[in-house]
């Protein structure tokens, strides 16, 4: 029983030059989301994962390499025909504050991505943006509010009604959770996870916190400085993490029962990567990069 | 709950009461001006054309206010209705410009990379020039008189204004919502209408205020240099070039057209300067 | 030397609104000695950042303090701004959330690490550069002559955030203010830097308030910690005392939500077996 592929990138390169400086974001990432599932992308900062969120939904372009969605292949479109295929995938943005106009009334931000599917009876956009909230767990009267009369949760709630408005299959949420308060991230996160059933979407979930990827995602690619160094699934990354930079990732997380001791670090050296190098396979669908090249592609059951 | 909308800077320093002095100073002023301007023709005690109306070059009397130029006209009816003209080109010339140069701003902003590098380059060009220089020109260009004066000015404010106003668009492409706006897949056009205009509108509006004041100086230097403006009308650069030779034997005939052409600008001035300070981005957030 | 460096009672921080007066803080008081680490848990809006604020009188000016703060025996409450001067940083150290404003971009790091030392110390600008350069040392950080010579823009986060450290720590003040030192570093940086604040409080005897709203933090690296929520103080305690037995619905709620690897794989295995996956 094969699943399908939803969403597949392959050696993808983003560049940025910027006062004769160039930063390479992204070096050849390879990737695959199958239907269904919740793919999580961790790493910290500089690891290139805001850069891939956005290609997957097309905010940006990449320098070069391959965007396929439904089998389709995206980067050779013309951008109307972009434009609609990239509806299918939506974004969640991190920071609350700042992902909703200040001047537009809640529902009509969310009632846009109805209208432009198609929909241009504003009563019918109305009723069925109300619906949305409802479904995110929000009041249906919220629809004729202010986003600064909210919350930070509530504005997330709205985010995400936002983002399902054009009836979407993936939906890149790009740390969704990290500006909020600890009590309502795991409400934030248990949002998604039911709407995920209930409207059969598939995620990609990108998070420095790995404590957010194990709640909530199947499977786990670990970024570092643009490339993927570990990729599978969740728990055998997890308990059985096989790059220095994994290991170093869940060893440096807070946990209690451990307490500080002073001592000074010994720093850890992580490998130097090139383009040639290979993916090893250490079980089931479970990658790790070493010194030669492959690609990170969740193999079938 | 009651509905709240989001009040804008200025408005909400009006309900605090937090207005500058200045800015009041310049309302009030500007005020005053308008409205003299306004009701100049019920106001005006004489017709501003009327030659002998009075002795020639006669001092500021209880009759005369403004005293009388060297036809005999009554300077204050003059003045008034001048500021009509004045305020009118003003008024012209910066709506004009401000659509044009605001759509030009708005179309580099969100019409791709190569576009908004062509459409750059121009606005910066021209930007450089000073925009009397440019008005000057033009009317060089194309005859003298009001219209071709107000067109000029127009088209000498547009630089700035598309600048300004690709500078703010600009800014509003990068925020996530517009981001978000852009994912849902409504065309350009759209999201600078409905979700990037409402929030650049109240810049443009300062930005206005302060382009008035520079629409009117050149109006007035215009005419002084006789291109703009012909005489007799009133408007206030033509009445300060006609009475050039006269600045030892009736120096009244510069002094309350320039007095007028002073104040209307610093009261626009306080007026846009004190708005720009509520709305700087300093005051920005939550 | 038996009181504590730091005695806070009764602090309130009230600001002047429409209406009713809005309590910033309300009542609180704690003590921190020297050599200990008091962790300030709580979530946004409940007062812990304007605690150290407080404690360093840097409140905005519409805000109205009342109570008692003593800092080595003195009451700091009703200092002028002169007096204040010379608290801060020589008596009472402080480090921010984001040490990229918290550095003058303009300035060298040899510059603005000898600012205090000069000042506070009367050390020469030489005696001061040669302090720094040990304190540098002092933090782990390679090749400080380096380092002293760049400008903040040149270095990392992490980096910066420790150089704020050995600045805060080069005056020998009797308790340092950590607001959300780590918070926005990459985890693998905080770990280091946690690590650091540790030692430090060994090696000075300084005692550090640790202004956190991960609990986790508050786990590896407090000794005491107080829960804050809207101006309160809920619950105080010891480390051990206040994680594993919370006394107050709060503080049970705020354990109960944060999230760790290991609880998130828990739940997955629990989940599979209800699902009979």
């Amino acid at each position: 029983m094969t699943v399908k592929t939803l969403l597949n990138v392959e050696g993808l390169r983003k560049s940025f030059t910027a006062n004769r400086r160039t930063v390479h974001a992204l070096n050849g990432i390879s990737l695959t989301l199958r239907e269904g599932e919740t793919l999580g992308i961790i790493g910290e900062s500089g690891s290139g994962k805001s850069t891939l969120g956005r290609i997957a939904v097309g905010l940006d372009t990449p320098t070069s390499g391959e965007l396929h969605i439904e089998g389709c292949r995206i980067d050779t479109l013309s951008a109307p025909m972009r434009r609609e295929k990239l509806r299918q995938c939506q974004m969640i943005f991190q920071d609350p504050y700042s992902s909703l106009n200040p001047r537009l009334k809640v529902g009509r931000q969310i009632g846009e991505g109805l209208f432009a599917s198609g929909e241009s009876d504003w009563r019918a956009i109305n009723s069925k943006v109300r619906d949305l909230l409802a479904r995110c767990g929000l009041e249906k009267d919220f629809a004729e509010r202010y986003p600064h009369e909210f919350s930070g949760g509530q504005r997330q709630r709205i985010a995400i009604a936002r983002a399902l408005a054009p009836n979407p299959r993936i939906v890149v949420a790009d740390e969704p959770v990290s500006a909020l308060d600890v009590t309502i991230q795991a409400q934030i996160l248990d949002l998604l996870a039911e709407l995920k059933k209930v409207e059969n979407l598939s995620y990609i979930f990108i998070s420095h916190d790995m404590a957010v990827v194990a709640r909530l995602c199947d499977r786990v690619a670990v970024m570092h400085r643009g490339r993927i160094v570990e990729c599978g699934p969740v728990e055998a990354v997890i308990e059985n993490a096989q790059h220095p930079y994994t290991r170093n990732l869940l060893e440096a997380v807070p946990r209690f029962g451990r307490r500080r001791t002073g001592q000074r670090p010994t720093p850890v050296t992580l490998p130097q990567h090139e383009d040639g190098d290979n993916f090893v396979t250490v079980s089931e669908g479970h990658t790790v990069l070493q010194a030669s090249a492959s690609t990170c592609r969740g193999t079938g059951q | 709950m009651t509905v709240t909308t989001p009040q804008t800077v200025i408005v909400s320093a009006v309900r605090r009461r937090h207005i500058p002095f200045s800015v009041l100073m310049g309302l009030g002023l500007a005020f005053l001006i308008v409205c003299a301007a306004l009701m100049s023709f019920y106001i005006a005690p004489f017709d501003p054309m009327r030659m002998a109306a009075g002795p020639r070059l006669a001092a500021p009397s209880i009759q005369y206010w403004f005293g009388t130029d060297e036809f005999g006209r009554d300077l204050l009816s003059r003045v008034l209705v001048g500021g009509r003209l004045s305020l009118g080109i003003g008024v012209a010339a910066v709506l004009s410009g401000l659509v044009a140069g605001g759509l030009l701003g708005l179309i580099a902003a969100f019409s791709g990379r190569a576009i908004e590098a062509v459409l750059l380059r121009l606005i910066d060009v021209l930007y450089s020039f000073p925009d009397t220089l440019i008005a000057l020109a033009l009317v060089a260009f194309l005859g003298p008189g009001i219209e071709n004066a107000t067109l000029a000015i127009a088209i000498s404010l547009v630089p700035f204004y598309a600048r300004v106003t690709y500078g703010l668009a600009a800014a509003e492409r990068a925020k996530p919502y517009i981001e978000a706006a852009r994912l849902a897949g409504i065309s350009s056009g759209r999201l600078v209408r409905v979700h990037v205009m409402p929030n650049i509108v109240q810049s443009l509006i300062v930005m206005g205020t302060l382009g008035f004041s520079s629409a009117i100086l050149s109006a007035a230097g215009l005419s002084f240099l006789g291109l703009g403006v012909q005489p007799p009308s009133p408007e206030w650069g033509a009445i300060l070039a006609s009475g050039r030779n006269y600045i030892t034997k009736a120096p009244w005939v510069l002094i309350f057209p320039g007095a007028a052409i002073c104040l209307t600008v610093l009261s626009f001035n306080l007026i846009g300067d004190g708005l720009r300070d509520l709305v700087d981005p300093r005051r920005k957030g939550r | 030397m038996n009181t504590p460096f730091l005695r806070v009672r009764d602090l309130s921080v009230t600001f002047p609104a429409k209406g009713a007066p809005f309590n910033a803080i309300d009542r609180i008081s704690f003590d921190l000695a020297r050599g200990e680490i008091l962790a300030l848990v709580g979530e946004s809006g409940s007062g812990k950042s304007m605690t150290s604020l407080s404690i360093m009188q840097l409140l905005p000016g519409a805000a109205q303090m009342s109570g008692s703060i003593e800092i080595d025996g003195q009451n700091i409450v009703a200092f002028r701004r002169r007096q204040m001067e010379d608290i801060r940083g020589a008596k009472v150290g402080m480090i921010f959330q984001e040490p990229m404003t918290s550095l003058n971009p303009v300035l060298t790091i040899a510059r603005q690490m000898t600012e205090g030392l000069v000042r506070h110390k009367g050390l020469t600008r030489r005696n001061a550069l040669t302090l720094a350069r040990t304190c540098l040392d002092d933090v782990g950080i390679p090749d400080p002559d380096r380092v002293l010579s760049q400008y903040p823009h040149q270095l990392s986060g992490g980096m910066r955030q420790r150089i704020m450290i050995a600045a805060a720590l080069a005056l020998r003040p009797g308790i340092l203010i950590a607001d959300e030192p780590t918070t926005a570093l990459d985890v693998t940086v905080q770990s280091q830097v946690l690590d650091l604040l540790f030692d430090l409080k060994t090696r000075s005897g300084s005692g550090i308030l640790l202004i956190t709203h991960d609990i986790g933090v508050v786990a590896e690296t407090a000794d005491r910690v107080a829960v804050m929520r809207g101006g309160k103080i809920l619950e105080t305690g010891s480390v051990d005392d206040v994680l594993h037995s919370p006394q107050h619905d709060y503080t049970k709620s705020l354990l109960a939500s944060h999230l760790t690897v290991d609880r998130s794989m828990k739940q997955r295995r629990t989940d599979r077996e209800e699902t009979g996956a």
